[in-house]
């Protein structure tokens, strides 16, 4: 299991954007999403979030998001970013965020 | 026929919106803008997000372009990701020699390896900004087999030789020519700088006009508004279509009968004039007109 090194935020609050801020925890992953389009999307933004987080084995995670009615590509975009920056890592592997995003 | 390339649109790469709406303007060319309009705290989430939009977003025909970061700041990343993404071509700014390129060109090559891509399949263009740079565009040009094109950056290449952009452009008269010359020794594109003054439409048609008659491919655009501008005088004229028209059946005709050098009202006909006339039809049907 990885965890982050620092609070991390990546995004803005401009239209078709998302604005997501990690925090480290000690008691596994929490969601905090605002989003005008909560109803149709909360679930699945939610759940595009915590797949990325997934993917670097993340779940000690305090999520704070606001969803200004980002695409998918977007969303996963900012989660990626932002987890990198909570890792302290600049070193992308293109690989394996390749293999992950269609 | 060479691919049209009348406008290639700059799309800042550190926003979501502008990446999504960047296919619906009609550019020719879309540039993705990794470098001046990306501030360097946001260098990490731009890359992220063009490659996104270039795994997400159908861009048909429309070329896509990237403007990398120089290689020892960001750019071997950017790279790596843009390749991964399908990108068409990547474009180098401030190139100032052939090792520029060749420095690039091998990056690329080591990526293209890398994930068994054929070698060769994505393009590289360079913007030439100072006097060094022109000077050498045709070194430039003709760097590396994946170069499609040049392109005169403007504003850096004024303030490089003392002076400002005025509205008749002289001050560029050198530059444009020489990348245009260089451009077309090597058989690729030569595409014009950015026009600033958004608002300022007449100062834009005079400046594609005259990019129009020197002979360039087309322009950067920095905002959408300035697509139909350009297209606009890009387009074909009635009678120009006409006449390429007159000029492709009596090639047609002449080839029919096996006679070599015709004539159209008492001019001789020879092969620029049917090159030409191709080309004319061709920017004929991208500005939708008739031609059939």
């Amino acid at each position: 299991m990885m965890e982050l090194k620092q609070i991390a935020t990546a995004g803005t609050m401009e239209s078709s954007d998302l604005m997501i801020t990690l925090s480290p925890n000690e008691t596994g992953l929490v969601i905090d999403l605002q989003s005008n389009v909560e109803k149709q999307f909360g679930q699945h933004i939610r759940a595009l979030i915590t797949e990325m987080l997934t993917k670097f084995d993340l779940t000690n995670v305090t999520v704070s998001a606001v969803d200004k009615g980002a695409l998918d590509c977007t969303i996963k975009a900012r989660t990626v970013v932002a987890i990198y920056r909570g890792l302290g890592k600049t070193d992308y592997d293109w690989k394996e965020i390749n293999a992950w995003i269609a | 026929m060479d691919r049209l390339r009348r406008t290639m649109m700059f799309v800042p790469g550190a926003n979501p919106a502008m990446l999504r709406d960047a296919i619906l303007y009609g550019a020719d060319s879309i540039m993705f803008d990794l470098e001046d309009a990306v501030s360097m705290k946001e260098k990490d989430s731009a890359r992220m997000l063009v490659y996104s939009a270039l795994k997400t977003f159908d861009y048909h025909s429309v070329e896509t372009v990237v403007r990398i970061n120089e290689l020892n700041s960001g750019g071997k990343q950017d790279i790596e990701a843009m390749i991964l993404g399908g990108i068409n071509v990547i474009r180098l700014p401030k190139t100032e020699t052939a090792e520029d390129i060749k420095a690039v060109d091998a990056t690329i090559t080591e990526v293209e390896t890398r994930y068994q891509l054929p070698i060769g399949t994505t393009k590289m263009m360079a913007a030439i900004e100072s006097a060094e740079g022109v000077l050498n565009a045709r070194e430039i040009a003709t760097a590396s087999n994946r170069m499609i094109g040049i392109a005169l950056g403007a504003e850096d290449y004024v303030t490089s030789q003392k002076t400002r952009r005025y509205p008749d452009g002289q001050e560029l008269f050198f530059a444009r020519n020489y990348i245009l010359h260089a451009a077309r020794a090597a058989g690729i594109a030569a595409i014009d700088t950015v026009y600033s003054d958004v608002d300022n439409e007449a100062g834009l048609k005079r400046e594609a006009a005259l990019i129009k008659q020197l002979g360039f491919d087309g322009k950067s655009v920095i905002n959408p508004r300035q697509i139909p501008i350009i297209n606009a005088i890009y387009a074909p004229t009635e009678s120009e279509i006409q006449n390429a028209k007159e000029v492709l059946a009596a090639i047609q005709e002449a080839e029919a009968k096996g006679s070599g050098v015709i004539a159209i009202n008492g001019k001789m006909v020879d092969k620029p004039i049917v090159e030409r006339a191709y080309r004319v039809l061709a920017m004929a049907k991208a500005a939708n007109m008739e031609v059939e």
